[in-house]
C-alpha cells in the first residue's frame, strides 16, 4: 500500500529529490486509485457531461443541474466497498457520511439518499447475511439520525459477491443557485479545518480500496458518527447564508492530503498548513498519520480573516471545533509544517495529478460462448415457478429494508419507495423523481448491453412517475483493472453508457469508479450501477389505485432474452444465455409514448417490467392494489416463445399500463398512431393471478398467498433464517 | 400568537415543522436554540422530532437537561400548551414533564411506516377538534418508540384520562397500544407518530384531514380557530 518502483522514480525526477517520508504518504494517498481514476480518467471523457441544465463549478464534490426558478438540484454517487466488506455497519454508514457531505460541498442541504446493496447468495451464505444486516442497520442509523430520507435503492444478491460487500450510496440535494458555494480563494484567506477530530480510524483508506481485499485491515475502516455530520450540516448551511465560505471541501479518501492538494491544484493557489493546529483524537499522532487519516465528519473551509470570527462563533453554537491550519499562498505549493519544520513541500499539480494509465483491454475468452443457451423444457408448474420468484431474495418486497430507513423526514417524499421510482416535491412546485438500478448477471454476460440495460431501467423507473429524465450518475464497479479482461469489460460497459446517454442527451451529471473489488473467489461480475434523475415540471399524475375492470396494457415485446434473468439463474441455476438488448429507437418511443399518456391523463398507472419478467411486473401490480387479474400469454407480443419464456424474459422497453375502460381507446389510439408495438392483454379483477395461453390456464396463484409470501420473505429469512421453497 | 419551535443540536424535523405552522396553518412561529430562554409572550411550544445529542446515553435524555427545558417547564405550570412530538415525546418524558419512558421497538429495529392512530382523550389543547375514538392516519419514524409505564402508573393514567392517543393495532409492544399522552392538567402533549408528515395531502397517501385537526384543535384554544 504505497507507491510501486516506478512511480516512486516519477516522484523523485518530478520534485529533484528523495521525498520525505510525509511527502511518499501524501502521493501515495493520492496517487492512488481511488483517489486519482489514473486507470478510468482517461476513459470518463468520453461520457457527455455538459447540457442546458448543467452548473459546472471548479472543484465541485457533486454535479450540479438548473431545475429553474433559481432552484439547483445536486447529485453524487460513492461506494463503500472494501470497508463494507470488513465491518458492514461503519462501512455503509461512513459511505452515507461521504457522499452527502460531497453534497454539502456545493453549498446545498442533502435532501434524500439512495443505497445500492450488494452482497453473496443470502439463502446459503451467513456471512452475506451479517453483512446485509448490518449494512442496512448502517446506512439507517446514519441517515436517519441526520434526518435525511433515504427514498429508494435496491438491493440484490449473486454469488459473484461471496464474502465480499457492494454498498453504494447516492444522495441528492437542493437549494437556490445564488447560494451555491463558487469555490475561490484571495490573497491572505485562510485555511480552516471544521468538525470532528483527526485520529488514526481510516488511515490508508483509499490505498486500502485501491487494492484487492486480501486482509482485513479494520484499522482502515473510518468510525461514523452522524451526530457531528448532522451539526456540520447546520453549521455549514448557517455559514453559506452568512457568505462565509469562500471555497469548501470534504474530507473523504485521503483525508486532508487530497482535500488539500485537490483544492489547492483547482483553484491554482498553493496552501501552507500546519498540522500542530490540526485538532487530534491522539497526541502522539505523527505528520503522515495527520495528512492520510481517513477520520469522518471534517470540512476543509477557505475564508478570510475578517469573516473567521463568524465562522467560529457558529461552530461554537453547534459545539463543533474548527482550527485555522493553514493558510493561502499563490506559489502553487503544498507546504506541510510540523511547527516550524517543514515535512513536506510539493507543487500541487504533481500531487492532484497522477500519471494516467493506458491499461491493456481484452475480450474475455468466457464471453465467446456465455450467450450460448443450453436447453431447457419448459416448465409444467408456471404457477410454483412464480410463486417461488416471488419470494426469491432478489425480487421479494424491500420493505424490511426501507422500513428501517426514515423515508419521511423533510416532508418532500411524495411518492414512497417500494415504487419504481420515488418523487419528491421541491420548492419551485417542481417534481423530481430518481432511481439507481444495476443487473450485474446481465452485465457478466455481455457488458455493454447489460450496462445499457441499467441505465434503460433506471430511465423507464422514473419514467413511470411520469418524469422526464435530465441527468445520470454512473458508477463503475470492477475488479481489478490491470487484469486486461476485466478493463475490457470497464470499457464496453463505459461506451455502451457513453452511446446510450449521447443517444437520449441525458448528461452524466457525476460518477464514480471503483475496482479491485475482487473477492477470495475471484473478481465480482461487472457492476456498474446507474441513477437517473427526471424532472416533473408541470402536474404531478399520482399512481391511481387499480380496480375491478381496469386493463393492461403491455408496451414492447418480450423477446428471446433470458440470459441473466431470474429464470434463467434462479430457478434453473444458469449463467447464460442471450443478454436483453435495448433498441435505442424504440426504447425512445416508448418513453415520450409513456410520457405522453401520463401527462394526458390516459393511464391510471405505469410499472415497469424487469426483474422477473411480465409474470412478477403484473404480479407486483395484483399484490400491491390487492386484486387478482386474468392475463393471456397470446396476446403478448412475441415471436412464438413458449410460455416460460414470455412470462419470466426480462427484455427491455416494456412497460405495463393500466388502464380505465373510459380511457382505453384513446391510450390504444394514441400508441397506434405513434407506431407503439403494444397490446391490450388482459384485466384486473377477481383474487387470483391468472396466466393463460389461448384460454388454458397457465397460473393461477391467490393474491393473497403471494403477497404474504413477496411481503415477508426476506425478513424471515434474515431474521430467522427460513427459506420459503 | 406566537407558536415557539424548540431545537436541540440534532433536531430534524425542526424545519418540517415550522413548514406546516406558518406555511399550512399560517400561525407565526419561531426557532428557539436550546441555549437561548423562552420570552414571555410565547402561546405555545413545540419539540419537533429528531436525534437530539445523536440518541447517546438514550433517546432525548441529554436535551432533557439543556436550559431551555427550565423555562419549557415553567410555561407547563401556567398551562400554556406544549407538544412534543417523536424525540420531542421523548425529551418530554426524560425531564418528567411526562410520565412514563420510551423503550426500543419490540422488533429492535427503526421502523417507518404509516399506522392508525385511536383519539383517546379529546379534551386536551392538540385534541379538541376531535370526536372520541376518531383515527388518524398517521406515519411513525422510530427506534425507541415503546411506550412503556408500570401498571400503577398506567392505572393513574387511565384514571385521570391522560392516554391521548392509542395505535389501531400493536405497531410496536406499547403498553396499551399508547401512542401518546398527556399531564395531569393536560395541557402537556406527547406523541411518537409525526402529524406534521400528514397534514398535507400532497404527501399523505391516506386522509390529511384527521391530522390537520391536531393544529386547528391548537388554532381553537388559542381562539384563533374556526
Amino acid at each position: 500500500m504505497s507507491l510501486d518502483e516506478q512511480e516512486l522514480s516519477e516522484l523523485k525526477s518530478k520534485i529533484g529529490r528523495e521525498p520525505t517520508s510525509t511527502e511518499l504518504n501524501i502521493v501515495a494517498a493520492e496517487w492512488s486509485e481511488h483517489c486519482s481514476y489514473k486507470s478510468s480518467k482517461r476513459h470518463l471523457k468520453m461520457l457527455p457531461m455538459t447540457g442546458p441544465l448543467i452548473i459546472n463549478e471548479k472543484g465541485y464534490d457533486s454535479g450540479v443541474l438548473d431545475v429553474g426558478d433559481g432552484y439547483v438540484v445536486t447529485a453524487h454517487i460513492e461506494s463503500h466497498n472494501h470497508p463494507s466488506a470488513v465491518e458492514p455497519y461503519g462501512g455503509a454508514a461512513t459511505g452515507v457520511g461521504g457522499v452527502i457531505r460531497d453534497i454539502l460541498s456545493a453549498g446545498t442541504r442533502p435532501i434524500a439518499l439512495f443505497d445500492g446493496l450488494r452482497f453473496g447468495d443470502v439463502e446459503k451464505d451467513l456471512q452475506a447475511r451479517w453483512l446485509f444486516k448490518n449494512a442496512v442497520t448502517g446506512v439507517a442509523d446514519y441517515g436517519n439520525c441526520l434526518g435525511i430520507p433515504t427514498i429508494g435503492g435496491e438491493v440484490e444478491f449473486d454469488e459473484c459477491y461471496e464474502n465480499y460487500a457492494l454498498v453504494d450510496v447516492a444522495a441528492l440535494g437542493f437549494g437556490k443557485k445564488e447560494n451555491l458555494i463558487k469555490n475561490h480563494a484571495k490573497k491572505g484567506d485562510l485555511v480552516v479545518l471544521m468538525g470532528g477530530s483527526t485520529g488514526r480510524d481510516g488511515i490508508g483508506g483509499s490505498q486500502f480500496a485501491s487494492d484487492s481485499l486480501e486482509s482485513e485491515n479494520r484499522s482502515a475502516v473510518q468510525i461514523p458518527d452522524p451526530f457531528i455530520e448532522k451539526l456540520i450540516i447546520e453549521a455549514v448551511l448557517e455559514a453559506r447564508n452568512g457568505n462565509l465560505i469562500h471555497a469548501m471541501k470534504d474530507l473523504g479518501g485521503g483525508g486532508l492530503s487530497c482535500a488539500v492538494s485537490e483544492t489547492a491544484d483547482a483553484l491554482e493557489i498553493g496552501i501552507e498548513m500546519d498540522v500542530n493546529k490540526v485538532h487530534a483524537r491522539e497526541s502522539d499522532m505523527v505528520p503522515e498519520e495527520i495528512m492520510v487519516s481517513e477520520s469522518q465528519e471534517r470540512m476543509l473551509i477557505i475564508t478570510s480573516p475578517a469573516k473567521l470570527k463568524k465562522l467560529e462563533k457558529i461552530c461554537k453554537k453547534f459545539s463543533i471545533a474548527c482550527s485555522v491550519i493553514g493558510h493561502v499562498k499563490f506559489d502553487s505549493h503544498m507546504h506541510v509544517k510540523k511547527g516550524k519544520k517543514t515535512v513536506a513541500h510539493l507543487p500541487t499539480g504533481v500531487v492532484a495529478n497522477a500519471t494516467l494509465l493506458d491499461l491493456p483491454s481484452r475480450e474475455p475468452e468466457y464471453l465467446k460462448t456465455i450467450e450460448t443457451e443450453k436447453k431447457f423444457r419448459p416448465i409444467s408448474n408456471c404457477s410454483k415457478t412464480l410463486m417461488k420468484l416471488v419470494a426469491s431474495p432478489n425480487i421479494a418486497s424491500k420493505i424490511w429494508v426501507y422500513q428501517q430507513y426514515d423515508h419521511e423526514v423533510g416532508i418532500r417524499t411524495v411518492v414512497k419507495p417500494g415504487s419504481d421510482a420515488s418523487v419528491l416535491r421541491l420548492d419551485n412546485g417542481k417534481y423530481l423523481s430518481a432511481k439507481i438500478d444495476g443487473n450485474p448477471k446481465q452485465c457478466y454476460i455481455n457488458p455493454r448491453e447489460g450496462a445499457i440495460g441499467c441505465f434503460e431501467e433506471a430511465c423507464r423507473n422514473v419514467v413511470c412517475t411520469g418524469a422526464r429524465p435530465i441527468g445520470m450518475l454512473d458508477h463503475l464497479q470492477f475488479g481489478n483493472p490491470n487484469d486486461p479482461e476485466i478493463f475490457w469489460t470497464f470499457l464496453e460497459s463505459l461506451k455502451g453508457l457513453t452511446d446510450f446517454a449521447k443517444f437520449f442527451e441525458i448528461p452524466c451529471v457525476g460518477g464514480k469508479v471503483s475496482l479491485f473489488n475482487e473477492t477470495p473467489v475471484g473478481p465480482i461480475k461487472p457492476t456498474p450501477v446507474i441513477g437517473v434523475l427526471g424532472l416533473i415540471e408541470k402536474k404531478l399524475h399520482r399512481p391511481q389505485k387499480t380496480s375491478k375492470g381496469d386493463y393492461l396494457i403491455i408496451v414492447g415485446d418480450t423477446k428471446d432474452e433470458m440470459g441473466g434473468s431470474e429464470f434463467f439463474e434462479y430457478v434453473h441455476k444458469f449463467v447464460g444465455g442471450k443478454c436483453p438488448v435495448v433498441d435505442f429507437e424504440d426504447s425512445k418511443k416508448h418513453m415520450d409514448s409513456v410520457l405522453n399518456l401520463i401527462d394526458g391523463d390516459l393511464v391510471k398507472s405505469v410499472h415497469d417490467c424487469s426483474k422477473g419478467g411480465l409474470a412478477v411486473a403484473a404480479s407486483e401490480l395484483c399484490m400491491t392494489n390487492q386484486i387478482g387479474c386474468d392475463i393471456s400469454l397470446d396476446k403478448v407480443p412475441n415471436k412464438n416463445l413458449a410460455d416460460d419464456r414470455i412470462l419470466f424474459s426480462e427484455s427491455h422497453s416494456r412497460y405495463i399500463l393500466t388502464v380505465e375502460k373510459k380511457n382505453l381507446k384513446a391510450s390504444e389510439n394514441f400508441l397506434k398512431e405513434n407506431h407503439v408495438s403494444f397490446k391490450r392483454i388482459g384485466k384486473f379483477g377477481g383474487e387470483n393471478i391468472q396466466f393463460s395461453n389461448k384460454g388454458k390456464s397457465v397460473i393461477d396463484l391467490r393474491v393473497d398467498k403471494a403477497k404474504k409470501a413477496w411481503l415477508n420473505s426476506l425478513r424471515e429469512l434474515i431474521i430467522d433464517g427460513k427459506i420459503r421453497t | 400568537m406566537k407558536v415557539a419551535v424548540i431545537v436541540f443540536p440534532g433536531s430534524n424535523c425542526d424545519r418540517d415543522m415550522y413548514h406546516v405552522l406558518t406555511d399550512v396553518f399560517d400561525l407565526d412561529a419561531q426557532y428557539f436554540w436550546h441555549e437561548k430562554g423562552l420570552p414571555k409572550n410565547i402561546d405555545a411550544v413545540i419539540l419537533p422530532g429528531g436525534f437530539s445529542y445523536g440518541d447517546r446515553l438514550r433517546a432525548g435524555v441529554i436535551a432533557a437537561h439543556s436550559p431551555i427545558i427550565k423555562d419549557v417547564q415553567k410555561m407547563s405550570e401556567k398551562g400554556i400548551p406544549v407538544l412534543g412530538v417523536c424525540n420531542g415525546f421523548q425529551i418530554l418524558v426524560e425531564s418528567g414533564l411526562l410520565p412514563g419512558v420510551l423503550l426500543k421497538n419490540e422488533s429492535l429495529n427503526f421502523m417507518c411506516e404509516w399506522t392508525d392512530l385511536v383519539v383517546e382523550n379529546n379534551k386536551t389543547p392538540f385534541t379538541n377538534q376531535f370526536k372520541k375514538n376518531e383515527k388518524i392516519p398517521i406515519p411513525i419514524a422510530n427506534g425507541e418508540g415503546r411506550y412503556f409505564a408500570d401498571d400503577d402508573t398506567l392505572k393513574h393514567l387511565k384514571k385521570n384520562n391522560q392516554i391521548v392517543f392509542r395505535y389501531g393495532n400493536s405497531v410496536n409492544g406499547s403498553s396499551n397500544q399508547i401512542a401518546g399522552v398527556c399531564n395531569e392538567d393536560g395541557n402537556v402533549v406527547g406523541m411518537m407518530p409525526h402529524p406534521e408528515r400528514a397534514v398535507e395531502s400532497e404527501i399523505n397517501p391516506k386522509d390529511s384531514k384527521p391530522s390537520s385537526l391536531i393544529f386547528e384543535s391548537l388554532l381553537t384554544e388559542m381562539g384563533v380557530g374556526n
